[in-house]
């Protein structure tokens, strides 16, 4: 019961920023780029209910703006990093031989930069801005896909159904896309709730030192960056955009938690 | 044992050749001239000729590749742009203080994760157990650039108790290590917990048990020492963690670490101090996960027939 709870939270809490993020230009009180110089840094009012950043702007409506950034680079890197990752792995672990070989060494390249490091080279020569940091976590993101899939499609794909399907004369392809993919898709699902939640923070983390939006994009990390030059004199700046990405990636990490244990229920035992 | 140091020390240097192989190519992805980009558009042309010919641009692909090479393999990464310094140096110089962040953190995330992963695996699903497993998403979750300014406006802004920048006594300390070492915590405390409770079900545990051993004996000796052996290899895991966080860390605190000289010479674009970084920081990764793997395979023998 602690976990579905917990799952059903984290849910929620994503479709709340989720909601907030689509309806941003609506809902959100005022123009996230709106600057009131003789209001900057003031804390929270009535009016501006968590306070105004250092150009005066609405730390609410940025934040609601920031939604937009953070939640769509999370969705749509996974997607492109998952199916580049999810097409690879079913290749290599199904035929195995030199693709196999050359997968995994190129793997165990990639995995020799640690955490954000070729993010940051990449976006280091690339260029600092949106489409960059898409690049580059997608460039890191496909990997896990990638290791996942191939393990599965190896514990899979000498069972007796594929050899059935094989048997029967069935296309490659086709035993890949209709017969391995939708039995190996729980923790692919897993997976990607998890990779959501790395990638708004790895987004944030870029973009918080200066590698991701350009200055004066409405994004978490940015605000965080910005915060963090007034924190002696207005330290409410850092506090709500930090809040809002801890809370988006706990609803993921729950959400993933949970998936995972509704379709391994083994897994809760420990 | 032997077959399987060779076997990882092969893979270890077909690895290394892919990074340097990567780290070579970045300058060749910056979109446009490199040297324009790195002297900006007023220098004059003597300047533009000397660093392309330093960083031996003037050449083609594959000779410009085989130099790079040979420089590393004798310890020499290039040129620093703006100090005129070898990159080696600069590198060497800031190293010492990413590794005093990087034990620091480690030390607290151990002070962390130790008693709370034993609690939690000794009363299952009890209090402390829900409490330190929400307390974990929590780490998880938290973003270490924003736990550092929260913990900076508690601290040092509002208690007034520690100091907010930069290197010094063990006071300068505290707060970067716990900014950088409390996810390893919330990660640590699982992986114990979860360790713990599988190696009590154990026969050798019920079997010290029925000889009458005290049980905080039990626990000490019997099991959490066999518990902690998985938990070796998600520590030489989390080392890629923490050089990446101390990136983050480091541009909090102005910590003079290796990842605040990255960034400085991101943001100036001093691309061989960028590559150099880089390569350093892959290189130290690739080595401390081979030490790990073959401390597990010291200790557990079993892993060394995979």
């Amino acid at each position: 019961m602690f976990q579905s709870k917990w799952t059903y939270i984290g849910a929620v809490i994503i479709a709340v920023f989720a909601l907030a993020a689509i309806f941003a230009p609506w809902l959100a009180p005022y123009n996230p780029y709106d600057m009131r110089l003789a209001e900057q840094l003031s804390l929270p009012t009535l009016e501006h209910f968590m306070g105004q950043d250092a150009n005066g702007v609405d730390i609410f409506s940025r934040l609601m703006h920031g939604a937009r950034i953070s939640l769509s680079v999370g969705v749509i890197v996974v997607l492109i990093s998952g199916t580049i990752g999810i097409t690879m792995g079913l290749v290599s672990g199904y035929y195995g031989g030199w693709p196999d070989t050359i997968l995994m060494r190129l793997v165990d390249i990639l995995m020799a930069f640690p955490g954000l490091l070729l993010a940051i080279a990449l976006v280091s020569v690339l260029g600092p801005n949106i489409l960059n940091v898409v690049i580059a976590l997608t460039v890191l993101g496909w990997v896990s896909f990638a290791r996942l899939v191939r393990g599965q499609v190896l514990s899979v794909k000498e069972r007796e159904y594929i050899q059935a399907a094989r048997t029967s004369g069935q296309s490659d392809a086709r035993i890949m896309v209709v017969h391995i993919f939708p039995n190996i898709l729980s923790p692919v699902i897993v997976q990607a709730t998890f990779s959501v939640a790395g990638v708004i923070i790895a987004e944030s983390s870029l973009s918080f030192l200066g590698l991701g939006a350009p200055p004066g994009t409405p994004s978490w990390g940015a605000m965080l960056s910005e915060g963090k030059q007034v924190i002696l004199e207005a330290p409410h700046v850092s506090i709500f955009p930090g809040l809002a990405i801890m809370l988006v990636v706990m609803a993921f990490n729950f959400l993933g938690d949970g998936l995972r244990d509704r379709f391994d229920p083994k897994s809760t035992i420990n | 044992m032997l077959l399987y140091i060779i076997r990882r020390l092969l893979l270890l240097i077909f690895v290394l050749f892919g990074v340097v192989t990567l780290v070579f190519m970045l300058i060749h992805m910056i979109p446009g001239d490199p040297v324009d980009i790195m002297l900006g558009d007023h220098a004059i042309a003597a300047d533009r000729k000397l660093l392309t010919e330093n960083l031996g641009l003037n050449q083609p692909i594959h000779l410009q590749y085989a130099s790079y090479m040979a420089g590393i393999l004798r310890g020499n990464l290039g040129i620093s742009i703006h100090s005129k310094r070898p990159v080696t140096d600069e590198i060497l110089e800031r190293f010492p203080a990413s590794v005093e962040l990087m034990f620091g953190a480690m030390v607290v995330a151990l002070i962390m994760a130790l008693p709370l992963g034993i609690i939690s695996a000794l009363k299952p699903y009890g209090i402390i157990d829900n409490s330190s497993m929400l307390i974990s998403f929590l780490g998880i979750s938290i973003p270490n650039f924003w736990l550092g300014p929260l913990l900076i406006i508690l601290f040092s802004i509002q208690l007034d108790w520690l100091p907010i920048n930069e290197r010094g006594g063990i006071e300068h300390l505290i707060l970067p290590s716990i900014t950088l070492g409390t996810a390893m915590a919330a990660m640590l405390s699982r992986m114990i917990r979860a360790s713990l409770l599988e190696v009590l079900n154990e026969e050798y545990v019920r079997n010290a048990r029925a000889k009458g051993l005290p049980e905080r004996k039990v626990i000490l000796k019997h099991a959490l020492r066999n518990a902690l052996i998985p938990v070796i290899t998600i520590i030489g895991l989390q080392v890629g963690v923490l050089l990446s966080g101390a990136i983050i860390t480091e541009a909090i605190f102005d910590w003079p670490g290796l990842g605040s000289l990255l960034l400085d010479a991101i943001y100036s674009r001093n691309y061989p101090l960028v590559q150099g970084c880089i390569l350093f920081i892959a290189t130290i990764y690739v080595l401390v996960n081979l030490l790990t793997d073959l401390t597990y395979a010291w200790v557990d023998p079993r892993v060394r027939l995979e």
